[in-house]
């Protein structure tokens, strides 16, 4: 049973190829009108949309939220897209057009919000955080290099290493 | 017993602070329109198509705008709760009905010119409140979202409080609750009514 399995798999592989060039014939035919019309060009001017994107992706989609706006299919990024189109053929600057969505929709939908007083945690935190990683870990080895230091051996346990080395020597030296 | 205190100090705060991450909403953005006056439009009424409606004919009044639309189902859960706030107050409930075709996604717009696109809207709108009750003192029409945009709206329903001066003072999204009405709204309401 499964050697035949394995075989006809293997006659599938093979075929594969052959099976993909069988439609070529039909795909050389011209597309129908309706069909090529379909995929009409997104935009009309390439230097506005690809500003559009560039900006959208600094942007927050407020429906989904883990969406750039550039990225996001919703209702209201298409919307919102279509403002910042709006504005970039009206000769806006890139901060003038993030200073119009923030004026309504608050810092939320900049991912690179603004450093202020509510923010200041947002963009110190990491650095405070790896300051107190690096304090912690400073103390740590300095803590444990003094106590390696400050135990050496008493004169009876260095008399006793001494025997144990010597016994240990004497050991491999019988056979 | 040292040892182990710091990573378990750790460890409770970091439960701790997750434990209160997930009581917050993360819908609930605050509006940067609080405290700044209403955005200005001029848009349709629903109820007659000759008149239209802009903020400023509410100045001098506390007034409520409740944004909604017909396809949206959440709305159809607060929309008791609007009905009985318009039967017992005096306050103005003014609603702004967010494209009304535009947002649903059952209609196709590619179909739908502009004429046929408000006349139909007038239809759904119209029909939707005379099933379940008008609350509104008047309703304008926003068919494609861009007073929404303005006023910073990003999912329906949302309320704004708005005083006497025009100023908005208060944003809510999602459905009103009787918990919200009585807990937030109603208090402020009488706050700013004084």
């Amino acid at each position: 049973m499964k050697p035949r399995l394995a075989s006809l798999l293997r006659a599938f592989v093979f075929a594969l190829p052959l099976l993909m060039l069988a439609p070529l014939p039909s795909t050389l035919q011209p597309i129908p009108a309706a069909l090529a019309g379909e995929a009409a060009p997104l935009a009309e001017d390439e230097a506005v949309e690809k500003r559009l994107i560039a900006i959208s992706e600094e942007l927050r989609c407020l429906v989904c939220q883990n969406e750039s706006l550039a990225g996001s299919q919703a209702e209201l990024a298409n919307d919102l897209r279509r403002e910042v189109r709006t504005l970039i053929k009206a000769g806006k600057s890139d901060a003038e057009i993030k200073e119009f969505l923030v004026s309504r929709y608050g810092d939320f939908v900049l991912y690179r919000p603004p450093v202020k007083s509510t923010t200041l945690l947002l963009w110190a935190g990491p650095g405070l955080l790896l300051l107190i990683g690096l304090f912690a870990l400073f103390r740590y080895l300095r803590r444990r290099n003094a106590a390696i230091a400050t135990t050496p051996l008493s004169a009876d346990e260095a008399r006793r290493a001494e025997a144990l080395l010597n016994s240990g020597t004497a050991e491999r030296k019988q056979p | 017993m040292n040892r182990f205190a710091w990573p378990l100090v750790g460890f409770v705060v970091l439960v701790v602070l997750l434990g209160v991450g997930l009581t917050l909403n993360p819908r609930d953005v605050p509006s940067p329109l609080v405290g700044k006056p209403a955005p200005a439009f001029t848009l349709k009424q629903l109820g007659d198509a000759g008149k239209t409606f802009s903020p400023e004919e509410m100045r001098g009044k506390v007034w409520l705008l409740n944004v909604w639309a017909s396809w949206c189902v959440t709305c159809r859960q607060e929309h008791p709760v609007l009905v009985d706030f318009a039967r017992t107050q005096s306050v103005p409930l003014v609603g702004l009905n967010y494209k009304e075709l535009r947002g649903d996604a059952a209609v196709d717009m590619s179909r739908v010119d502009a004429a046929t696109e408000e006349s139909e809207a007038r239809e759904r709108a119209t029909r939707w409140l005379a099933q379940r009750g008008d609350p509104y003192a008047l309703t304008a029409l926003d068919l494609d979202g861009r007073v929404g945009i303005d006023y910073g709206v990003y999912g329906v329903p949302e309320t704004y409080v708005i005083d006497k001066a025009g100023i908005i003072r208060m944003k809510h999204t999602g459905p009103i609750t009787p918990d919200v009405l009585s807990g937030k709204i109603l208090p402020l309401v009488a706050e700013l009514s004084k």
